[in-house]
């Protein structure tokens, strides 16, 4: 079992210039601000099941840029639907990372689908993911940083963690101050590298 | 993969609409199927400008957009009016960031309805959409459709708020079975 904050800072650490995160509502936003609150993160507060089609419409936007979402099992199970449509759709440029608690970890960690029989990297596969991956153990995060980062996407990545609540880190939740930060950082760098 | 070239039957306003997303620069589009847009589907798959995507409900449009946003690009949703009730949590990004947003909705339930099913939804389309913050406009002719999608998508975009075009039934035409 790998920590979850461990597990996102694993991935996010050194992070690419051109690499832009979407994080799902609850412990993955907490978890990718725990990581680093830089300006190419957007959080989510809400939309649950909305990330991963966020994910979508950004990296059809931004072929130059590398685009990961970051989410948890429940909002990957209420968005399923989703993932079909970016297997269809096929954008090479986006990654969905699952942290997967395999239950509902903000409402009294209720088991979630995961934790009984669905198996959400073999959804994505069936849906047409180019590659995934679970990584169960620490030493299994250096391939799975590899291919969130690296491989053609859409790819599809699980780590299944424990359950137990961590301390919360709080980024900002004023959805318009997080929006304005991200395009006027993303832009600039956009244009910077036009120059 | 794009399709074949692509031209609109003369008769047909959605050639009108077509133009005004391109004069206004959309660069994506993302539909739930409906009849009355078939053809401007088509085209937007037929456009290599435009990015058209598919999804398996209309949630997933107002997220994608948000996105698109994100990116600097304009978009656009095609759905009909039994779609706006699965998006209504899902509006809710669009007021929590400002987000702009813009869909075309073709309209059931509202004349010579074939269908009772599409009644309930039909009928609270642009109550819903008003209470979760949009801007309304109905069309009721093709010049109507055309006009009202160019000025909704500046609006949205140049102001940052959520935008719904409704095409009434009357314009589109009763669905046959």
């Amino acid at each position: 079992m790998i920590d979850r904050r461990d597990g996102v800072a694993a991935i996010l650490k050194d992070r690419p210039d051109n690499l832009l995160v979407i994080s799902g509502l609850g412990s993955p936003t907490y978890d990718v601000a725990a990581a680093g609150d830089v300006a190419e993160n957007f959080y989510l507060w809400g939309a649950m099941g909305g990330s991963a089609s966020m994910g979508l419409g950004l990296a059809l936007a931004r072929p130059d840029a590398r685009v990961l979402v970051v989410t948890g099992d429940g909002e990957a199970l209420m968005g399923m639907g989703s993932l079909a449509t970016l297997g269809a759709k096929a954008p090479e440029n986006l990654a969905v990372l699952v942290i997967d608690n395999e239950a509902f970890g903000e409402t009294g960690g209720q088991t979630s689908h995961t934790g009984k029989t669905t198996n959400l990297a073999a959804v994505a596969l069936a849906c047409g993911f180019r590659h995934v991956l679970t990584a169960h153990r620490q030493p299994d995060l250096a391939v799975l940083k590899q291919v969130m980062l690296e491989e053609t996407g859409p790819v599809l990545g699980v780590i299944k963690v424990g359950s137990g609540e961590l301390p919360r880190v709080l980024p900002e939740r004023d959805g318009h101050a997080i929006r304005n930060r991200f395009i006027t950082a993303t832009t600039n760098r956009k244009n910077g590298e036009k120059t | 993969m794009k399709a074949k070239a692509f031209s609109f039957a003369a008769d047909d306003w959605r050639s009108g609409v077509f133009a005004a997303l391109k004069r206004q620069n959309v660069q994506q589009m993302a539909y739930v199927p409906d009849a009355g847009h078939a053809s401007l589907i088509t085209a937007c798959h037929a456009d290599a400008e435009i990015e058209s995507t598919v999804l398996t409900t209309e949630e997933e449009g107002v997220a994608l957009l948000a996105g698109a946003d994100l990116g600097g690009q304009r978009g656009v949703m095609l759905m009909q009016s039994s779609g706006v009730g699965n998006c209504v949590n899902m509006f809710s990004l669009l007021q929590s960031c400002g987000f702009p947003f813009v869909t075309l909705v073709t309209m059931r339930g509202e004349w010579a309805e074939f269908n009772p099913w599409q009644i309930p939804m039909g009928k609270v389309t642009e109550e819903t959409f008003k209470r979760s913050g949009f801007i309304v406009y109905r069309a009721d002719t093709g010049e109507d459709a055309a006009a009202m999608t160019a000025s909704a998508v500046q609006l949205a975009y140049d102001s940052n708020c959520p935008v719904a075009v409704l095409l009434s039934q009357r314009l589109i035409g009763a669905k046959n079975f």
